[in-house]
């Protein structure tokens, strides 16, 4: 019988659709799992209108069914609500080597060149979770993580 | 209950069609990225409130089948959020005046003595927020900006100010949800919504109308007309092909 430990190991495999160097786990959204009667996946949603929320949905049931999992059952699970404190602190290199900047307190610094004369452009980014800023050094445009 | 979580969920989502009308149609590609953000939490968060409210109703209906399948004078969202977008000032501003609600609303609704709504509200009052500092930015911005913008946002806010008294007139329901501890009195938000927008209309050198006469109706399901012309474009897929299916 497949372990809860598997079923995570299995979920760290799975890469975010919109952010693919981070995985489902080290994003935070992966809530609960549960072998206790059939394998139950509990996801919270980042932004509650983000759409790569039935894309996470669909790839988890296809990585437990490729590994023989039948029919898992996947909730969604809004409480407590999301937060980037959930993001794995070695994803904040990933997602900086990937140019973008990690969710931090105060003013974000550029993933390129580290400074923190950073301005915002715009609040909103090119997914729900992100901000855009740009830099005042290097003068690459970036995202931002919304510290949230 | 039932119809409580219709007036959260219509809201949220007569506003998120509205705003996302502006798609590809924005001033500058920031501002249009900006909005399409802001129409998807409203239709996400639209998502979680009819889906309890179909829950709560017992009657097989999702949140689709609620959003989809009922005619305007079942609606229970704001006259506000049915207005008209016409130019991108007066979309702010009612964008504005709603956060400014909204969030009020929420907090509120974080304490509520039903754990689902509280969740909900837990869950959207992060992103309420957000919304919130930008409209609150760009009301600044805009109405202490130029001559002509000035001019736009006061005119906006004139045009708007009759809708606002809807937010917080209270009605039978809204008694019985108070005493049930599951939302206060709208009537009870009023002080701090009028503080905090005295605040920002100072800020942005814009003058509060006087006259606080308010329309009201879209709660109880009596709509303008502009909420059927909304309804006969945002509907017409699952009416024209019901239960269609990407
Ligand atoms: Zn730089």
């Amino acid at each position: 019988m497949v372990t809860e430990a598997q079923i995570w190991a299995w979920l760290g495999e799975v890469p975010d659709p919109e952010i693919p160097v981070l995985s489902l786990v080290e994003l935070g959204v992966i809530r609960q799992v549960d072998v206790g009667q059939g394998v139950l996946v509990k996801i919270t949603p980042t932004y509650s209108g983000c759409p790569a929320t039935s894309v996470i949905k669909l790839d988890i049931e296809a990585k437990l069914r490729e590994n023989g999992v039948e029919n898992p059952r996947l909730e969604t699970q809004i409480s407590p609500p999301w937060t980037t404190d959930w993001i794995k602190p070695e994803a904040h290199e990933k997602l900086r080597a990937y140019g973008i900047a990690p969710p931090i307190a105060g003013q974000p610094h550029c993933p390129l060149c580290n400074s923190s004369n950073t301005t915002l452009i715009s609040p909103f980014g090119s997914t729900p979770c992100k901000s855009h800023y740009k830099c005042g050094d290097c003068l690459e445009p970036f995202d931002a993580f919304k510290c949230h | 209950m039932f119809e409580f979580l219709l007036r959260m969920g219509d809201t949220t989502l007569v506003l998120g069609h509205r705003v996302s009308e502006w798609c590809g149609h924005s001033p500058v590609l920031e501002e249009d990225i900006a909005l399409a953000n802001i129409a998807l939490d409203m239709i996400g968060q639209t998502r979680m409130w009819l889906g309890l409210a179909g829950e709560v109703e017992g009657q097989g209906r999702d949140a689709d089948a609620l959003a989809f399948r009922r005619d305007a004078w079942d609606f229970r969202n704001l006259l506000l959020v049915e207005r008209p977008n016409r130019d991108f000032g007066h979309t702010l501003m009612r964008q504005f005046l709603f956060d400014l609600w909204h969030h009020e609303r929420l907090s509120d609704l974080c304490l509520s003595e039903d754990d689902r709504v509280a969740g909900i509200a837990a869950k959207c009052v992060k992103e309420a927020d957000y919304h919130l500092e930008r409209s609150k930015d760009l009301i600044i911005r805009l109405g202490d900006g130029s001559a002509e913008s000035h001019q736009k946002m006061q005119a906006a806010l004139e045009a708007l100010w009759p809708y606002v008294g809807e937010m917080f007139s209270d009605d039978t329901l809204d008694s019985e949800m108070s005493e049930a501890g599951i939302a206060p009195l709208p009537s009870s938000q009023r002080p701090r919504f009028d503080k905090a927008l005295n605040t920002t209309l100072a800020l942005a050198t814009l003058t509060r109308p006087e006259n606080d006469f308010a329309q009201l109706g879209g709660r109880s399901g009596t709509h303008t007309e502009d909420l059927g012309h909304m309804l006969a474009t945002m509907q017409f897929l699952q009416r024209a092909y019901p239960d269609a299916r990407w």
